[in-house]
C-alpha cells in the first residue's frame, strides 16, 4: 500500500500536466484553425523570406 | 488576437496619418481561400506590402488576422493588394464583431477539466470497487473518497457553470428547461456523496456526477461550434457585401474609402464594371446600369445625369460620378434588409427539435425522480436510500441523446454540407430544411447561371463575328462578354483595336477609313425589331449580322429537377422576367408548374399561399428574391447571387451545379433520420433503465455508466453521417 503514497500523486501530477498542455495550446490558438494547420504541415518553409 | 481596434473607422484620416508609427490589427474576410496555397498567397501578398508586421490567415474561419501600421498602408491598400493576387476580401465590420469564439473555448476548456477529472476520479473508483471485496481496508478507501471528492468538488463548481446558470434563470423566469434536472442531479449527486464521505459510507458517487458533467459539456461544446461556424460565415458574407468606393475630393483628388464610411452629399466616381456603392443621383456621365438585382430583370438600363442609382447595381458600360444621397445603413439595400430581418423574426419561432423535445421531457424527468423519493419514504425506506435511488432516476433521465446526439449529427451534416461546398448559415437551418416538401425556384440566376449564350453562333460569318468582338471588347456589358467569348472560342484570339466608343443605353461604334461600324441595339443599328435579346453588327459596308442571346440553365438543373419531382418536391418556377421568357426556360429545365411575370410582392403572396399545405424550400439568388427567401421555411441561394440575398439565405451553395439542392436535401433528411433513430435509440434506453433505476437496482455510478454507453452509442450513429453518399436516396 505504500506505493500508492507516491503512485497517486504522481499519476495525478502527469493528469494534470497533461491538462495544463491542453489549455496552453487551447489559449494559444493552437485550436482556431484546424483545416489550415493540416495544410500548413505540407508546406515547406525552407526558403528565405 | 484582438480585433477591437478593427475599423469602425475604415477611413484613414490625416489625423491618424500624422501619428508616428502606431500598430492596428484587423481581421479581413477573405472569400475564396480554399487551400494551403491560398494561405500562403495570402499571407506573402500582405507581408510583401510596407507597414504590414503579421499575417496570419485562418483557413477554417475564411480570414486573416493583420498587425500593421496605419501611418504606412491603410484598409483599402491591403484589400487592393490581395485583389491583385486574386483574392476578394473585405474588413469584418468591428460593429459586427462578437466574442462568440471565446464561447466556443470557454466550452472546450470546461470540457477539457471535466474529462480530466472524470478519468481520474474514475481510476479512483475502479480501484474502490475492485478492493472493496478484497484486501483494501477502510482506511485507504476512505482516503480515495475524499480524493476523489478534491477532485470533484472544483470540477463541478467549475464545469458545471454553463448549466447553473442557464437552470438558474429558467428558475427565475418560473420555466423548466433541461438544465434544471441536470442541475438537480450533479448538486443532489455531489452533495449526498459529501455527506456519505463524512458519515463513512461505502458508496459515493463523484464519479457519476463528474462523467455526466463530461458528457453533457461535450453535447454543448459541439451544438455550440456548430452556431459558432454557422455566424462566422454569415459575417463574413456581411462584410465582403459592401466594398470599396472611390471619392472625387473638392479639390479633385481620388481617395479610396470603404462603403461603410460614405457619407451623403459626397461625389463618388464608379468606373465601369464597379458596384455602385450608395444610393445616390448621377452628376455626370452616361453609362448602363445593371439593376438584376433590384429588380431581377438581367437586360441593363441606360442612364443619365439626374437620374437615381441605387446602391448594389452594376455600373456596366461607362464610368459616371454621383452624389450620395444615403449611404451605409440609409440606402435601398439595407432598407430591403431590415424588411427582411422583420419576416425573419416570425422564422425564429421554429422550435428546434430538440427543444420541443425538451419541453415534454423536462417535466417527466422532475415527476419520476419526485416520486421514485415519495415511493421509497412511503415504504418505508431510509431518506439516503429513497434520495440515492431518485439521484439514480435523474441520471439515468439525463437527456444524452437530446444533448449529445443531436448536435454531434448536426455538425456531422454540416461539415459534410462544407465539403460539398454548401454552406449553412443558421444553425437550425438543417431541421428545417429536412422539413421541407416543396421546392420554389427563380429562374435568373438560380435555375440559369445568370449569364447570356450565343445562340447562333454558327450562323455568323468569320468576319463579322471578329469584327464584332473588337468591339466588344470594350464593353462590360453582358452580352457583349458573350460575344467577345465566342470569338475567342471559335477564333482563338480577339484583336483589340483603338477608337471604340461607348454610346450609353446603344451600344458600341467605331470609326473606320470606310466609315462607321456599329455594335448594338437593332434601332441603333438600324434594324426593325422588338426582341431585347439580341445585338446587331452593322459593318461599314451596311451589312448587318444578329446575335440572338437567351439564358442558359445551370449544368444538372434538368437532373434535379427530374429528381425533385421523383420525390414529390414539386418545383415551382417564380419569375420576374418576361412570360415567354420563363416559359421557354421552364421547358427547357421541365418544370410544369411556372408563373410569370410576379414581382417580388406576388411572389411573398404566392408563397405565403402554398405554404398552408407545404413547407416551402426557395431558392433564388437576385435582390428581388430576398423578401421571399426571407418568407420561405428555408431557404438557399448559390454563391454568385446579390450579396444581400445570401445573407437572407440558410444555405448558400458554390459552384454552378445545381445539383447542389438535392445534395443538401439529402443530407439534411439524412440528418433528421439518424436524429431521430438517436431518439429512439434514448428512448429503448430510458424504458428499460428507468423502472430498474425508480425500483432501487440502479445505483448512481451504475447509472452514469449506463448513460455514457447510451451517449456513445448514439455519437457513434451520429458520424455515421460523414461517410454519407448523395445520390442513393430514393
Amino acid at each position: 500500500m505504500t506505493a500508492l503514497a507516491w503512485l497517486i500523486p504522481v499519476a495525478l501530477f502527469l493528469g494534470l500536466l497533461g491538462l495544463a498542455a491542453f489549455l496552453w495550446s487551447l489559449r494559444s490558438g493552437q485550436f482556431d484553425d484546424l483545416e489550415g494547420a493540416a495544410w500548413r504541415a505540407l508546406e515547406d518553409e525552407d526558403e528565405p523570406d | 488576437m484582438s480585433v477591437q481596434t478593427a475599423i469602425s473607422d475604415a477611413r484613414v484620416t490625416t489625423a491618424d496619418e500624422s501619428r508616428a508609427s502606431e500598430e492596428r490589427s484587423l481581421s479581413l474576410a477573405i472569400e475564396n481561400m480554399h487551400c494551403g496555397g491560398c494561405i500562403r498567397s495570402v499571407e506573402k501578398t500582405l507581408l510583401a506590402l510596407r507597414g504590414v508586421f503579421h499575417a496570419r490567415a485562418n483557413l477554417s474561419a475564411k480570414r486573416v488576422s493583420v498587425r500593421y501600421d496605419p501611418s504606412i498602408c491603410d484598409v483599402e491598400d491591403l484589400v487592393e493588394a490581395l485583389s491583385r493576387s486574386g483574392f476578394r476580401a473585405a474588413p469584418m465590420d468591428a460593429r459586427a464583431e462578437t466574442d462568440k469564439v471565446d464561447v466556443d473555448r470557454e466550452y472546450l476548456k470546461r470540457v477539457a477539466v471535466s474529462g480530466f477529472a472524470a478519468a481520474n476520479i474514475m481510476l479512483l473508483s475502479v480501484s474502490v470497487w475492485s478492493g472493496a471485496g478484497g484486501d483494501m481496508d477502510d482506511t485507504t478507501q476512505s482516503f480515495f473518497h475524499r480524493l476523489s471528492a478534491l477532485i470533484a468538488l472544483p470540477t463541478v463548481a467549475y464545469a458545471g457553470q454553463p448549466f447553473f446558470q442557464s437552470a438558474f434563470e429558467a428558475l427565475r423566469a418560473k420555466r423548466l428547461n433541461m438544465d434544471v434536472p441536470i442541475s438537480l442531479a450533479i448538486i443532489l449527486a455531489t452533495a449526498m456523496s459529501c455527506f456519505q464521505m463524512f458519515t463513512d459510507s461505502e458508496q459515493v458517487y463523484f464519479d457519476a456526477a463528474v462523467t455526466l458533467l463530461f458528457f453533457l459539456l461535450l453535447g454543448r461544446w459541439l451544438d455550440q461550434r456548430l452556431r459558432t461556424r454557422a455566424q462566422g460565415e454569415a459575417r463574413n458574407l456581411l462584410s465582403l457585401q459592401s466594398g470599396l468606393a472611390t471619392v472625387v475630393t473638392s479639390d479633385g483628388k481620388q481617395k479610396r474609402v470603404s462603403a461603410h464610411a460614405l457619407e451623403p452629399g459626397e461625389t463618388v466616381l464608379v468606373a465601369a464594371g464597379e458596384r455602385v456603392p450608395a444610393d445616390g443621383t448621377i452628376l455626370s456621365g452616361k453609362s448602363d446600369i445593371d439593376q438584376g438585382l433590384i429588380t431581377g430583370e438581367s437586360a441593363p438600363v441606360a442612364i443619365a445625369g439626374g437620374d437615381v442609382v441605387y446602391s448594389g447595381t452594376l455600373n456596366l458600360s461607362n464610368p459616371i460620378t454621383f452624389q450620395v444621397t444615403a449611404a451605409d445603413d440609409m440606402t435601398l439595400l439595407a432598407e430591403i434588409s431590415e424588411l427582411m430581418s422583420k419576416a425573419e423574426q416570425g422564422r425564429a419561432a421554429y422550435r428546434r427539435l430538440a427543444d420541443r423535445a425538451a419541453r415534454i421531457y423536462a417535466p417527466a424527468v422532475h415527476i419520476l425522480g419526485a416520486a421514485t423519493f415519495a415511493g421509497w419514504l412511503a415504504f418505508g425506506a431510509d431518506w439516503e436510500v429513497a434520495l440515492t435511488h431518485a439521484i439514480a432516476v435523474l441520471i439515468i433521465t439525463c437527456p444524452c441523446a437530446l444533448a449529445l446526439a443531436v448536435p454531434a449529427v448536426q455538425v456531422a451534416a454540416a461539415s459534410r454540407l462544407f465539403r460539398s461546398g454548401i454552406i449553412l448559415k443558421a444553425a437550425d437551418a438543417l431541421e428545417r430544411l429536412a422539413d421541407a416538401d416543396w421546392v420554389v425556384f427563380d429562374k435568373t440566376g438560380t435555375l440559369t447561371l445568370g449569364r447570356p449564350v450565343l445562340l447562333n453562333a454558327d450562323g455568323i460569318s468569320e468576319n463579322h463575328l471578329a469584327a464584332a468582338a473588337s468591339l466588344a471588347v470594350a464593353s462590360s456589358h453582358p452580352y457583349a462578354k458573350t460575344v467577345v467569348q465566342a470569338a475567342r472560342s471559335r477564333l482563338g484570339s480577339v484583336g483589340m483595336i483603338e477608337g471604340v466608343e461607348e454610346v450609353a443605353g446603344e451600344g458600341l461604334k467605331r470609326e473606320t477609313a470606310n466609315g462607321e461600324e456599329r455594335l448594338g441595339s437593332p434601332r441603333w443599328c438600324g434594324v426593325k425589331e422588338k426582341s431585347s435579346a439580341s445585338l446587331w453588327y452593322r459593318a461599314p459596308t451596311g451589312e448587318k449580322t444578329a446575335f440572338r442571346f437567351s439564358e442558359a440553365l445551370r449544368p444538372e438543373a434538368r437532373e434535379t429537377v427530374q429528381q425533385l419531382k421523383h420525390l414529390g418536391f414539386g418545383p415551382t418556377l417564380l419569375s420576374g422576367d418576361r412570360e415567354q421568357a420563363v416559359k421557354s426556360m421552364a421547358d427547357k429545365a421541365g418544370i410544369e408548374d411556372w408563373h410569370g411575370p410576379v414581382n417580388p410582392a406576388e411572389k411573398i403572396a404566392d408563397l405565403k399561399r402554398r405554404s398552408r399545405e407545404h413547407k416551402i424550400l426557395m431558392v433564388g439568388d437576385g435582390l428581388n428574391d430576398a423578401p421571399a427567401l426571407a418568407e420561405a421555411h428555408v431557404s438557399m441561394s448559390p454563391a454568385t447571387a446579390a450579396d444581400i440575398t445570401q445573407r437572407a439565405a440558410d444555405f448558400v451553395f458554390q459552384g454552378e451545379k445545381l445539383g447542389s439542392v438535392t445534395e443538401a436535401i439529402g443530407i439534411a433528411s439524412k440528418a433528421k433520420t439518424l436524429a431521430l433513430q438517436n431518439f429512439g435509440i434514448a428512448l429503448t434506453y430510458n424504458t428499460i433503465c428507468v423502472p430498474l433505476a425508480m425500483a432501487g437496482y440502479v445505483t448512481p455510478l451504475v447509472a452514469a455508466l449506463a448513460m455514457s454507453t447510451s451517449s456513445i452509442l448514439v455519437t457513434a450513429n451520429a458520424v455515421r453521417l460523414s461517410g454519407f453518399h448523395v445520390g442513393v436516396r430514393k
